[in-house]
């Protein structure tokens, strides 16, 4: 406290010992405490479970038992072939993905905010909503029958247009799974991902739009000189901030709409876990791939905040 | 209107009818088919009616006892989380909003530091097995608490109201746990609706858990799930052979189709959701700008 003169209440109160307090305070710990040990149970517990990745861990043995073997499952985690695959797969995805889920996203609030039918502007926006609420298994679906071979519409369309010839079996492709990801998730999320954009639109300050109008700027000229200029610091905190998740570019897309034929492709941090964790019971091994993605997007996320921060933006989350 | 005004005007609302179509259509079509022959389905060239109307896929995939498990495990899932997780977070909330708490920094730091760990896939599984929380239902309940996300937007609304209102209860003699549920919790009644609202959409949305720790016992299967292993299968199959296979896995007569349980399910595990969230959807964005407060 760096006030010179302090109340006789507030000397009082640092007098008092912290224990005594503390027992004043019963309700307020019987309010927290339970909560907190159970988010450490749930939460933090699962960081003991670290120690997995530093064990050839055998199930049924206790934990003095196992067999401590260093680093050696990072090493064949670096050595593996196949995680410099899903390093890059996911990588591509979430690249893909926020590049094109911030593009369509402010072009999609520029739109809406030109619309001057108030009623056709609510009803667009209400139902550009509803594919963020639905979840991934149901996105899949949709997605599967858009793009299937037999009567999907996306084939349909490209047929009737005389672009190809036979339908492509798009989800069957390596090449294009990336993209049909970068895709869906536009079609999920640009509804959605406009509101932030829309909200820092309506704070621009309206006289500077009167000023060029005035000086005989049209809407276009508007929308350029002074709409995108002014949600700038928005759009560049958002990308900064963003580019904390790189590691996590999601995995129910990836794990709902993938197939033997593009696995090389769609395999994510995640998958990989669950292939070679559950699936093929090598659990240290998928631990040390865990602690390799979590580590890393620790580093990521606090480097992208200290960012943020020095670029004077308030941190957003 | 100069010509610019006009030429604007129309890409604008030919844009926005475009994505109006994009987003509704796969939903219409899905629609259309489950309200379709399944057999008629098969031929194709079936787009926003149905051609041949039945009520046949509902009331085969509805009379199913699996379907009928699932669906009440969802729905309670999703009740029993919503009540739990917003009454805990808000309680925790007001304890660590009260300035002259000696914990409140701690248990923050506790709490925050959660946003930022994760303690992975292989792990969390091996808790949630030592815990017996595998093969249980309270899987879908119990983990999910009190969130650190949700918790610091209940504890910033909390701020923000009148610290005199807790003063003048004080004085009349209430205790914190009194303060709490007669006079902070109906105050924070619109940031409850959105977390409840969160965690509510986000429950009944889940798979993964199921998946992972619940998929051996089918009397735990959710909505989700169960739609989940109808894409899987479809996933694994293609075209003709997907029609081969049609009584192999529904396990119905040949009137029953993937496809058609597929387009089925979908709408059922949608409907709940499409329903409601044209009427909520201002409790979402508030929940959306309170997110973007600083702690």
């Amino acid at each position: 406290m760096k006030t010179p003169v302090m109340l006789d209440v507030e000397i009082e109160a640092r007098k008092k010992p912290f224990w005594a307090t503390l027992m004043k305070q019963k309700v307020l710990l019987l309010m927290s405490v339970p909560f907190v040990i159970h988010t450490i149970i749930f939460k933090y517990v699962p960081i003991w479970g670290w120690t997995l990745a530093f064990q050839s861990y055998w199930p049924g043995k206790s934990f003095f038992e196992q067999v401590w073997v260093g680093f050696d499952n990072f090493r064949w985690l670096f050595r593996d072939p196949v995680f410099y695959q899903v390093l890059r797969n996911t990588l591509a995805m979430s690249i893909i993905q926020l590049v094109f889920g911030m593009v369509s996203s402010i072009i999609l609030a520029l739109i809406i905010n030109e619309v001057r039918w108030t009623f056709f502007k609510k009803s667009a926006q209400t139902i550009s909503y509803l594919p963020h609420f639905i979840s991934w298994v149901v996105a899949a679906n949709l997605v599967r029958d858009a793009l299937s071979t037999d009567g999907g519409i996306v084939n349909e369309i490209l047929m009737k247009l005389h672009i190809i010839k036979e339908p492509i079996m798009f989800l069957g492709i390596p090449e294009l799974f990336w993209w049909i990801i970068g895709a869906t998730h536009v079609w999920k999320e640009v509804g959605w991902g406009a509101i932030i954009y829309l909200a820092a639109i309506a704070a621009v300050d309206p006289n500077l739009y009167e000023a060029a109008t005035i000086d005989g700027a049209g809407r276009l000229r508007r929308i350029w000189h002074i709409t995108l200029p002014s949600i700038r610091p928005i759009i560049v905190i958002l990308l900064v901030m963003n580019m904390g998740y790189l590691l996590s570019s999601g995995f129910e897309q990836q794990y709902l709409l993938q197939n033997g034929r593009v696995i090389d492709y769609a395999r994510v941090f995640t998958i990989y876990e669950l292939d070679y964790g559950i699936k093929m019971m090598r659990y240290s091994f998928a631990t040390a791939v865990g602690i390799f993605r979590s580590v890393v997007s620790l580093v990521l996320v606090f480097g992208t905040n200290y960012l943020a921060k020095r670029m004077g933006q308030e941190r957003l989350i | 209107m100069t010509k610019e005004d006009i030429i604007l005007d129309i890409v604008v609302y030919i844009s926005l009818i475009f994505l109006v179509i994009v987003t509704l259509y796969p939903f219409l079509n899905t629609l259309a088919v489950s309200f379709n022959d399944a057999m008629d389905s098969g031929k194709g060239g079936i787009y926003l009616l149905p051609r041949k109307f039945t009520l046949y896929n509902y009331k085969s995939l509805l009379g199913r006892t699996q379907t009928y498990h699932a669906t009440l495990v969802s729905v309670l899932r999703t009740v029993l989380s919503t009540l739990f997780c917003t009454f805990s977070t808000a309680m925790v909330a007001y304890a660590l909003s009260r300035k002259e708490f000696v914990l409140r920094k701690l248990f923050s730091f506790i709490y925050v530091l959660t946003m930022y760990i994760d303690g992975g896939l292989i792990p969390t599984y091996f808790l949630m097995r030592s815990l017996g929380l595998t093969n249980n239902f309270w899987v879908y309940v119990l983990p999910g608490l009190v969130t650190a996300f949700n918790l610091i937007v209940i504890r910033t609304y909390i701020h923000g109201l009148p610290e005199s209102l807790v003063e003048s209860a004080r004085v009349d003699g209430a205790g914190d746990f009194t303060i709490f549920t007669r006079i902070i919790l109906p105050l924070c009644k619109p940031v409850l609706a959105t977390i409840a609202l969160f965690v509510a959409v986000a429950n009944w949305n889940a798979w993964f858990d199921t998946f992972l720790y619940n998929s051996s016992n089918s009397k735990l299967s959710t909505l989700q799930y169960e739609l989940m292993k109808i894409l899987a299968t479809a996933n694994s199959m293609t075209g003709s052979l997907e029609q081969a296979m049609a009584q192999a896995a529904t396990g119905a007569t040949n009137t029953i189709t993937p496809r058609s349980v597929r387009a089925t399910m979908t709408v059922i595990v949608t409907v709940p959701i499409a329903v409601v969230y044209p009427f909520l959807q201002r409790y979402f964005v508030h929940g959306l700008t309170l997110g973007g407060i600083k702690e």
